[in-house]
């Protein structure tokens, strides 16, 4: 667990230094032969402290959605994504001309969008995939 | 088939007792709340506080609760326990205690619990800090989290909004016959669905609502419990099992571990969903009593919604539910699975006046902690379940 500096890095940091170039990753136990998010130092399901990271193609489908509805805002989402490499995160789906925030909906096929502004860390929100397979 | 470590019928609930709720008067500490429930419980026990020589007591807002209130109570008990799984500690509670005076560290366990929550928030206390995973997506924590899993549960089962809202409703009628629930006024499926949408498909008329509040349960040994005040309110059977802390690591969005909890809890107890009389569980959100009644094996998967509709669940029903009004009606000061054991006892002790279901004789209790997250589920009886 360390990073190009040298320095100790956590599971967590690791992934946010990715994110922050560009890149949603996320862990594979060789063990139990499946993805492993959110990052940590063992499998979930072997014990195993052997963990590999890996980049995600960054596509899924919304596997759940919560419309939040704020005063004097315009409405958005909350989606849980089913990620085509075996895992499942929380994120947003940002509405688009052709999908509102609120009109996004469970199967609806979606790519990650990585967003970072101002020097924060980066946050990976996804938009839908217009071409519906 | 296992034998279950904990003795069927071994120890009993002698006194319960809430205590002020709603808004309580300004300046109050939730452990003047946790005491007060205390005087209360023991008063209904017929038992003095140099009784007690358990303490077991839980709060968002009291730092090493259990020490607190030995503090504040001039108690120095032989066991105690500041446990802090969410709201349905006050069921795993009723475990521990049942465990310890079985093997004999305690005789009277004392469980309290209080909040302040209404009168220093003003709407959930939020204990969460900035969560990577969470934070940036701007869910409203944990209402999003069980809108969440209400979307799962309409995706895969055809429920509907209709169906959340009667379960508003069913609460509501059983507060209005409850004095001290907090919203008693008349309520309906159309003013459910017209009220404000907080996170789809939750409106602040399908979530609980944020009262002050606190209280006391008292458990003993069968033997002493045969001797005192009331009737005993024999613990028949417990169960725990935990799924996931965060929403976004629920395997299953529309099947929790009360499967297996319920599952522990009526293999103790000898008995089946079929032989409990009145069910008192844990309604933080209305998708919760549609959940935990499929979970706990009243009504198969995904069968909730049209069950509640019917009316099933409601005064009069063939399934009381939530006789006190519930989270959503009667109070919720942010740990709820306490008053789900004091009303659980009262029904079975015949005491709940014009709410009060007749020839009761067992109640199961079912806590929720987290974002169905913790799950605890206790099986009560009467005397003539022993």
């Amino acid at each position: 667990m360390t990073s190009p500096s040298g320095a100790i890095e956590s599971p967590m940091g690791a992934y946010q230094r990715r994110l922050n170039e560009g890149v949603l990753a996320y862990q594979y136990s060789p063990k139990a032969q499946r993805a492993v998010f959110y990052p940590r130092v063992l499998c979930p399901f072997t014990g195993s402290a052997d963990l590999q990271w890996r980049e995600s193609r960054g596509e899924g489908t919304v596997h759940a959605v919560t419309y939040l509805y704020p005063k004097g805002e315009p409405p958005y989402n909350v989606v849980l994504v089913d990620l085509d490499d075996g895992f499942r995160m929380m994120s947003r789906v940002e509405g688009n001309q052709n999908v509102a925030a609120d009109q996004v909906r469970i199967g609806m096929r979606v790519r990650v969008r990585i967003r970072r502004q101002d020097g924060a860390d980066a946050v990976p929100f996804f938009e839908p995939i217009d071409a519906q397979p | 088939m296992t034998i279950h470590p904990l003795q069927r019928g071994a120890t009993a609930i002698v006194g319960v007792a809430e205590s002020d709720l709603g808004q309580v008067a300004p300046g109050t500490l939730p452990v003047d709340l946790m005491a007060q429930g205390t005087l209360r419980a023991l008063e209904d026990a017929g038992l003095a506080l140099s009784d007690i020589d358990g303490v077991f007591a839980s709060s968002a807002q009291v730092r090493l609760a259990s020490v607190a209130l030995c503090e504040y109570l001039g108690l120095r008990p032989r066991y105690q326990d500041s446990s802090f799984s969410g709201g349905s500690v006050f069921e795993t509670m009723v475990g521990h205690a049942a465990a310890a005076i079985q093997a004999g560290q305690c005789e009277v366990a004392l469980l309290a619990y209080g909040s302040t929550q209404r009168s220093v928030a003003g709407g959930l206390l939020n204990i969460r800090g900035f969560d990577p995973l969470i934070t940036p997506f701007g869910p409203r924590m944990p209402l999003s989290g069980y809108a969440l899993a209400a979307s799962r549960h309409m995706h895969e089962f055809g429920t509907t909004r209709e169906h959340l809202a009667a379960v508003a409703v069913a609460a509501r009628d059983w507060a209005r016959m409850n004095p001290v629930a907090w919203e008693r006024d008349p309520l309906t499926i159309e003013q459910v669905l017209a009220s404000r949408m907080v996170s789809h498909p939750l409106t602040v008329r399908d979530a609980c609502v944020v009262t002050d509040g606190g209280g006391a349960v008292i458990i003993t040994t069968a033997e002493r419990a045969r001797h005192l005040k009331k009737p005993p309110v024999y613990v028949l059977g417990v169960g725990d099992a935990i799924g996931h802390l965060e929403i976004h690591s629920m395997p299953d969005l529309t099947t929790t571990t009360a499967v297996q909890s319920s599952r522990a809890a009526y293999a103790m107890a000898g008995m089946e969903p079929k032989d409990i009389d009145v069910v008192e569980l844990y309604d933080a959100f209305t998708i919760n009593t549609l959940l935990f009644l499929e979970d706990l094996g009243f009504v198969p998967k995904g069968e909730a919604g049209p069950f509640v509709a019917s009316g099933a669940i409601s005064p009069g029903g063939s399934l009381p539910v939530n006789t006190a009004g519930g989270g959503l009606s009667y109070t919720h000061p942010g740990l709820y699975g306490l008053f789900l054991l004091i009303e659980a006892a009262r029904q079975i002790r015949g005491e709940c006046g014009q709410r009060q279901v007749q020839a009761c004789e067992t109640a199961l209790a079912h806590g929720n902690g987290g974002t169905l997250s913790a799950q605890s589920t206790v099986v009560l009886g009467g005397p003539s379940t022993v």
